[in-house]
């Protein structure tokens, strides 16, 4: 097979417009069925209710743990947007308390 | 699949393992989280554990468990210009992800603006002219942990990015066998993930009529040889060579012939950039013209000496990474001992096509002791160079500064 590639690979760099590389053998997809792992640690503290309840269901807490140090008007944009854009199921109420807990464990104060 | 307001696609061990995380998870660390990494991000968090839990995946430096985000640590690099399935990266939005695909039911629609609504097996795709292009797939927010100020979303190193040998079918022969409409104006691609809230934007993304049918674009069915991961898009996904990943949609399960501009989230209002040179801006500025993210631009990274090294005087050390023109090749890859002052030329590896990483090397040698700053810049055929200045924008795209290690000499 890779004899063939290599001929055709150089036929159509010679050809005005590069084309990929084109040949003929067969090959069989199997079918798959994996399990993915478990979804990580929660938040903690004080004030993580309100994280743990409203935003693991879209995505797992490592990703917030990882994010740099942003400012509050920048944590209410995040929850704003998740809210607006991807239609997370957040309770508005809480929205006050997720902003404060998220600028406690990754304010830029 | 719909439970109430939220639709999960747990697996038993996603519920077994929901059930007992407020009782064992705060207490005890997961089972991945034996080694860690430093990512050299300004101002951390720079610490992220390295991660073989996922299926058909090695090590992999684990950004976000759910939706999967993982990063191929950076000295994969190093091992040659083919990232191997099982450390390629990996990203997805939604986190109801297809995690069982049976070939033998599986079927791709073809429908929209054509003539004939199709519904081909994967015997039928696999029947038709089969291509072969090797090709990086970078993501568009690839190195997003390294702009200042920083920005929200995916913390990435380097390492959201790769290259394979992909091999399957063009689009264009897909869209033939349906036979596209007269007017027709872009293809919209819809993969087998979705929304964990029913409300929220499915991800899709659309093509240009004439950029979906130019030949190159193409329904890869394998990467190096074997079929694709998982995690990856199996068992299809869309290869688009020069352009960011997002146009990649992976498990796709249905191709959409448009006769109007696509306006959905994805393509029309996500993964935009400022329409100016190197999509940068200002942070806070506003009024900016935003267009969708598209072509890639040129990178060179060292693979072989990490910054803080320390080499010794005068002798000869033979440094080498790889590079990659963005939409076209590789023109050339010089590299700097002296912070950007002068530059040398180096010798380039063997070309496995211009979308392709390809590798360069060139012998360094430093004669006093002291600090110096190595750089490498990639030139590309269009005459594009890296900037000696990083970008900014709002959503963190397209970082392609030329890199620089930090080396000490003894």
């Amino acid at each position: 097979m890779s004899r063939t590639i290599v001929t055709l690979a150089l036929l159509s760099a010679a050809a005005a417009m590069p084309l990929p590389a084109e040949a003929q053998s067969s090959m069989t997809l199997k079918s798959v069925s994996i399990d993915l792992p478990d979804r990580g640690i929660m938040f903690s503290g004080e004030g993580s209710d309100a994280v743990n309840n409203n935003c693991l269901a879209c995505h797992s807490a490592g990703m917030v743990l990882n994010q740099p140090a942003l400012s509050a008007a920048a944590w209410q944009a995040e929850a704003e947007k998740m809210i607006q854009v991807y239609k997370a199921p957040v309770d508005q109420k809480d929205v006050p308390a997720i902003v404060a807990y998220l600028a406690r464990i990754k304010g830029t104060q | 699949m719909k439970a109430g307001n939220i639709r999960q696609a747990f697996t038993r061990r996603h519920l077994l393992g929901q059930a007992g995380l407020a009782g064992i998870a705060l207490a005890s660390a997961p089972a991945w989280a034996e080694a860690l990494v430093q990512l050299p991000l300004p101002g951390g968090p720079d610490e992220r554990s390295m991660t073989t839990d996922f299926p058909q995946k090695g090590a992999m430096v684990l950004q976000r468990s759910r939706p999967p985000l993982l990063e191929t640590p950076f000295e994969v690099f190093d091992h040659g210009v083919f990232t191997p399935n099982d450390q390629f990266y990996v990203r997805w939005h939604w986190a109801i992800i297809p995690t069982q695909v049976d070939v033998d039911k599986f079927r791709l629609a073809v429908r929209g603006h054509v003539n004939q609504v199709l519904s081909l097996s994967l015997p039928d795709i696999l029947s038709l002219p089969r291509v072969e292009i090797a090709a990086v797939n970078q993501c568009s927010g690839n190195s997003r942990g390294f702009f200042q100020p920083r920005i929200a979303g995916g913390q990435w190193a380097n390492g959201a990015m790769g290259n394979a040998r992909w091999t399957g079918v063009r689009l264009r022969d897909v869209l033939d066998r349906a036979g596209v409409k007269a007017g027709a104006v872009q293809v919209r691609l819809n993969g087998m993930d979705e929304p964990v809230v029913p409300d929220g934007p499915d991800f899709k993304k659309s093509l240009d009529i004439d950029h979906a049918r130019d030949g190159e674009v193409m329904i890869a069915y394998a990467m190096n040889g074997q079929q694709l991961p998982v995690l990856n898009g199996f068992p299809l996904r869309l290869v688009v060579p020069g352009w960011y990943a997002t146009y990649w949609v992976k498990a796709i399960s249905d191709i959409e012939v448009l006769d109007q501009p696509d306006d959905n989230f994805w393509t029309k209002t996500a993964y935009t950039i400022p329409d100016t040179p190197r999509a940068d801006m200002k942070p806070g500025q506003t009024g900016v013209k935003m267009i969708p993210i598209n072509k890639m631009v040129p990178r060179s990274f060292i693979t072989n000496v990490k910054s803080g090294a320390t080499v010794q005087a005068n002798a000869t050390t033979l440094v080498r990474g790889i590079a990659f023109g963005g939409d076209t090749d590789v023109a050339r890859v010089d590299l700097s001992s002296d912070g950007g002052k002068s530059w040398q030329a180096t010798a380039l590896g063997k070309d496995e096509g211009k979308y392709s990483f390809r590798q360069w090397q060139a012998p360094v040698s430093l004669p006093a002791a002291g600090n110096y700053t190595l750089m490498v810049r990639c030139t590309n055929s269009s005459g594009v160079a890296q900037p000696d200045q990083a970008n900014w924008n709002p959503s963190g795209f397209m970082r392609n500064i030329i890199e620089a290690t930090s080396v000490t000499v003894t």
